[in-house]
């Protein structure tokens, strides 16, 4: 930039020079500062700038090679980037066009880092040209904000409505116990794992006598106090379901002692064969249970698994109720007569 | 209606009358759901049954309704962030007025679908001046002029503010500043320390 040709149609004041570049700076030819606009002198301090090497005030991170007041005179007509050396080190973006040939006129501006000048320095609007940009951006950044803000709690409902939609889809609603499809979901992701597990499956019995005398809200009563049972005779991770009407089914991961199982499945039978009070009734019912572990080694589908399950559970029905039995596999893989 | 405004009405019941009031009135306005999402946009019959039905519930007239509506954006905690937006408008409320005609610009900035009044400031002297409300949304004026008296309140400015009359889709306001700085402002700072 040669400064060369000179404007015959304006000169300006320090006044008129500090409305439309509040944050302006003139430097001498031998790199002092010899005015700033009024913005500036707000953040800085009028009185300790004036007179002041240039240099010693502000670093310059573009261009790097400024280093001594012939290479400040240098930097007029590109764009510059500023910082100044004490704390907080605040950043500008600036340029600088020569001064009739002696000294420099340099413009600053925050760029990106306005929104931490703004608070730093508690800036208002008096202390900006009307035409910079710089509330504008303050206002869309809060403006955007509160949109996000908006939009995440939007996201959180719709998350929380899904958690509740999909608990829903795996819930008995009388009992609270999972339901068949739960356990279907349960059972077949141990198969895949090739984790062995236990399977217990149980029928009330007596229980249509207690709907039929006592009526469905007594019926509903004992289903709950049975799913109570189940929940306490059992661990957090085993999975307790009710398939529908009086059939429940309970899965226990990693269990692969008969004879603990055979324990855990005496022990909620006992429970269930208690009296359950309901409004100062003594509902009876007894259970039929099935129990077997799952086979070593091959890969076997969770309907069949299931299927065996029953069949025990059959046997123990035919056997005369209240009793638990362990799925054997050659007694009864036949179908019988 | 854009949800941001339905969702306002909102929390404008609920906060003013409780949330019993509020399932009665959405109930009375046969929504047909119990909250309206700010980011989504509804029919504007919503809208219209919505304040109908709060007007008969509240037995307040609609324009009244919709006064109290403007003045809940400015005064309540809830509504902070707009407040501030609207402070952005400037220093004194006399440089807030002057920024009325930018409002629906700055709207569209922050919520591109969201379509609010366009507003027109006329000065007459220094401190008296018309507003011209325009809006498909009957009854938007009412709106406008509860949310400049809070903001009156707001910089501290003491202020007289007449409806004038509706022609078409337009309210005009007459607007007079008796004392800029009549009381306290409470305190705005352009970069809220929160954010």
């Amino acid at each position: 930039m040669d400064g060369g040709s000179h404007n015959p149609f304006f000169a300006l004041g320090e006044v008129e020079a500090g409305l439309l570049m509040p944050m302006h700076l003139c430097i001498s030819a031998t790199g002092h500062i010899r005015s700033i606009g009024p913005t500036l002198g707000k953040i800085i301090g009028q009185q300790p700038l004036i007179g002041r090497r240039f240099l010693e005030v502000f670093g310059l991170r573009r261009p790097r090679d400024v280093h001594s007041t012939n290479d400040v005179m240098r930097i007029a007509g590109q764009p510059l980037g500023l910082f100044l050396r004490d704390p907080p080190k605040t950043g500008f973006k600036g340029i600088a066009v020569p001064l009739n040939g002696q000294g420099l006129l340099l413009n600053l501006s925050f760029g990106i880092h306005a929104a931490e000048a703004v608070r730093e320095y508690s800036l208002t609007q008096a202390d900006f040209a009307p035409t910079e940009l710089v509330i504008e951006m303050l206002f869309l950044t809060e403006a955007k904000t509160a949109v996000m803000d908006e939009l995440r709690r939007l996201n959180t409902r719709l998350h929380d409505q899904k958690l509740l939609a999909e608990e829903q889809a795996l819930t008995d609603a009388v009992t609270g116990l999972r339901n068949r499809r739960a356990l279907e979901r349960a059972l077949d992701r141990l198969i895949e794992m090739g984790m062995p597990f236990g399977l217990l499956s149980m029928d009330l019995d007596h229980f249509k006598q207690v709907n039929d005398t006592l009526g469905h809200a007594a019926g509903d009563h004992v289903l709950e106090t049975v799913a109570k049972i189940l929940i306490e005779e059992t661990r957090g991770s085993d999975v307790a379901a009710r398939l529908g009407g009086d059939e429940f089914v309970i899965l226990l991961p990693g269990l692969v002692d008969m004879a603990h199982f055979s324990l855990v499945a005496h022990r909620i039978l006992a429970r269930i064969e208690q009296p359950i009070l309901f409004e100062g009734k003594r509902c009876l019912v007894s259970a039929s249970i099935g129990t077997l572990l799952s086979p070593a080694g091959g890969m076997i589908a969770a309907e069949q698994l299931l299927a065996e399950a029953d069949a025990a559970l059959y046997t123990s029905k035919q056997q005369g109720r209240g009793r638990v039995t362990a799925f054997d596999p050659p007694v009864m893989h036949l179908p019988k007569d | 209606m854009h949800g941001l405004i339905n969702r306002s009405i909102q929390a404008f019941v609920q906060d003013t009358y409780g949330q019993t009031v509020w399932a009665e009135i959405a109930n009375a306005a046969e929504l047909g759901f119990a909250d309206f999402e700010a980011m989504l946009t509804y029919e504007d019959r919503l809208t219209d049954a919505l304040l109908a039905a709060a007007s008969a519930r509240l037995s307040r007239p609609r324009e009244f309704v919709l006064e109290d509506l403007g003045t809940y954006f400015v005064s309540h905690p809830r509504c902070g962030p707009l407040r501030r937006l609207l402070r952005f408008g400037g220093e004194t409320f006399m440089d807030f007025l002057h920024s009325l005609d930018d409002l629906q610009g700055r709207g569209r900035l922050a919520v591109p679908d969201l379509d609010l009044p366009r507003l027109e400031l006329f000065d007459h002297t220094s401190h008296r001046f018309s507003l011209n409300c325009q809006s498909p949304h009957r009854g938007a004026g009412f709106v406008m002029a509860g949310i400049l008296r809070a903001m009156a309140d707001d910089y501290g400015a003491l202020v007289m503010l007449e409806h004038q009359g509706t022609r078409g889709d337009s309210d005009r306001f007459f607007i007079e500043i008796l004392d800029q700085s009549h009381g306290e402002a409470r305190e705005f700072a352009l970069a809220g320390r929160d954010n």
